[in-house]
């Protein structure tokens, strides 16, 4: 406090007298400053050329400046990739992450649940290490395994195949989340529901569900954008066009579309729109649920 | 965390009360477990016994002892993987940790600008790696993109048809990906160290690079770890930006593990020697895990918590 009033106040400073962050009364800090400005500039170039290029006619692309907007604005683009079936993958993939996410996260609450409240059970300590295992095990390591029991299970080219394995590694990380908050939630809660007659499944679902909605929002989210992206499940377990999730079909387009570099990026930005929508909607609990672990 | 709960209750009353009827619980627990041993480590174990066959992805499995091991350990192709990996994995390390550290930084200790920033910085977080790939593809085409477009001569490169510069760009669009992430983590970090530790410091007259390294940096020792774990470990499964964006060339020159196992799997169909090359990309995966975790000492629970 009293370095601050040696220098020249500065109206933030005073502006926030309860503030947890650094009160400075010193100079802006150009060099963080003009590095995170750099940063912002790189990050952003690649998503504005990509969609002032989804508006431009595939003449004018090649002869204008491509950093310029277009002067012939034109939706021909979008109309080419939907065209090419882009709302039949749209589809497939709200189809793949809703249906592997929902009971993705609603066994994992279960075992977190379990885990918590079952503590001391030697059953449930093994049931817990595993999972923390899991969180080392690389879906990449393990597709070729995976690839065989689809395949026995006569589940092959099917938007199923992609399902059951991405429930299975949504597990470890949401158990290990949801765990931890329904720790959070005092012990005296819990006891009074046991006391007032209610089952375990009862407590789960009046008491545990209601206290961790936050983190089951940040998990699900976490897992969703996840899967929402995965390629490497939907590209080994499926063949035909009309199983293709987005990641794969933006992948088939490029091959598709060739030279024709405003149709790609009509793919990317009309895929991509879904979820920067999401984000303006939700960007607290999306960007909260990205570090799904990290902020506690 | 728990300031509600009165520690001493906490602790004597867990293993007696909630132990005993611990079994009614258990069931709760079954499918998750259930699910994730069938898909999870099943397959772990799978792997390393299919490593010991021959099966071309469709027809029969035959043991085959360690015939997959001996060609895929004479394979010149693994140790250049080896190598790819490993340059991927060091050199996106080296360009992400500084830079995520000073933004993380910045972005910490400037409120006017967080706001802002933090809206659009992020935004690649959510973008897929094809749609990243397929984006950089584009705009790097030496025909067609950006370079030949805005007839800038320094910018008109084959920078995916050109060995050093294919990993160079990689290395690039890796950064452009994870950079805010590891942001993030390390803006929640910063802004965790007392306010007071600075104060006392600027009264002793430190400056502000002198408080970097003097307070912030020892502060969030941790967080590199964490960050630098989820880095390396992560770099190892690098498989969809780099499938799309140059399909491991150009010749081999992009082809870490994961994309050679994908290429001896699924495209020459040979699933044995694929086998042996996720277990090694399992056991590197673990042992660098191991290894960072040594390095951090007590940080491992901070990690354990977030991968």
């Amino acid at each position: 406090m009293a370095t601050i009033t040696k220098h020249a106040p500065s109206p933030t400073v005073t502006g926030t007298p309860g503030s947890r962050l650094r009160r400075r009364a010193r100079s802006y800090n150009w060099f963080g400053g003009g590095l995170s400005w750099v940063w912002l500039f790189i990050v952003m170039l690649p998503i504005y050329w990509i969609v002032i290029t989804s508006f431009k006619t595939q003449d004018t692309y090649f002869v204008t400046n491509p950093l310029l907007p277009p002067s012939d604005f034109t939706l021909t683009n979008y109309k080419t990739v939907i065209e090419n079936d882009v709302i039949r993958y749209f589809f497939n993939s709200v189809i793949v992450t809703v249906g592997a996410i929902v009971p993705a996260v609603a066994i994992s609450f279960m075992a977190a649940y379990a885990i918590v409240r079952g503590a001391g059970n030697r059953l449930l300590k093994v049931m817990n290490s595993v999972f923390l295992m899991g969180l080392a095990i690389p879906l990449q390591a393990v597709i070729i395994p995976v690839y065989l029991i689809i395949i026995k299970l006569q589940m092959y080219d099917t938007l199923a195949a992609i399902i059951l394995p991405s429930i299975a590694f949504a597990i470890p990380l949401s158990v290990l989340v949801l765990a931890n908050f329904i720790r959070d939630v005092p012990k005296e809660l819990f006891e009074s529901m046991r006391m007032d007659g209610a089952t375990e499944w009862g407590t789960l679902w009046r008491l545990a569900f209601p206290l961790t909605r936050p983190a089951l929002v940040t998990v699900t989210i976490y897992n969703a954008l996840g899967i929402w992206n995965g390629f490497l499940l939907p590209l080994v377990l499926t063949q035909s066009p009309d199983q293709r999730t987005i990641p794969l079909a933006l992948a088939n387009f490029s091959g598709q579309f060739g030279i024709n570099i405003p149709a790609i990026a009509a793919s990317v930005t009309l895929t991509t729109l879904p979820i920067v929508l999401l984000y303006a909607i939700g960007r607290r609990q999306l960007l909260s649920g990205l570090t799904a672990g990290f902020g506690k | 965390m728990t300031t509600i709960a009165p520690p001493v209750v906490r602790t004597k009353e867990s293993p007696r009360s909630s132990g005993g009827r611990g079994g009614s619980v258990v069931w709760m627990a079954l499918p998750a477990f259930v699910w994730f041993i069938f898909f999870g480590i099943i397959p772990l174990i799978g792997v390393l016994a299919l490593s010991f066959t021959t099966w071309n992805g469709f027809g029969e499995i035959v043991p085959s002892g360690l015939d997959s091991w001996r060609a895929t350990l004479k394979d010149p192709g693994l140790p250049n993987a080896l190598w790819v990996t490993f340059l991927i994995m060091a050199l996106s390390w080296a360009v992400q940790t500084p830079l995520s550290i000073l933004l993380g930084v910045f972005l910490a200790t400037s409120k006017r600008y967080r706001e802002f920033l933090a809206v659009l910085f992020f935004i690649p977080l959510l973008l897929s790696s094809a749609a990243i790939a397929i984006t950089y593809k584009s705009l790097l085409d030496p025909s067609f993109g950006l370079g030949s477009g805005l007839g800038v001569e320094a910018l008109n490169q084959d920078w995916l048809g050109n060995a050093t510069l294919a990993m160079a760009t990689l290395i690039f669009i890796v950064s452009w990906q994870f950079i805010p992430f590891h942001t993030l983590i390390y803006q929640g970090a910063v802004r965790q160290i007392p306010t007071s530790m600075y104060e006392a410091s600027q009264i002793d007259g430190a400056g502000r690079v002198r408080q970097f390294f003097s307070i912030t940096l020892p502060q969030i020792k941790y967080t590199v770890i964490t960050s630098s774990t989820l880095m390396v470990v992560g770099s190892l499964t690098f498989f969809d930006l780099i499938y799309v964006l140059t399909a491991g060339g150009p010749g081999d020159a992009t082809r870490a593990l994961a994309l050679l196992m994908y290429r001896q799997g699924f495209q020459a169909n040979l699933m044995g020697p694929a086998s042996a090359i996720a277990v090694i990309l399992v056991l590197v995966g673990l042992a660098l895990s191991l290894l960072l975790r040594r390095l951090g000492g007590r940080a491992d629970e901070s990690q354990s918590e977030g991968a």
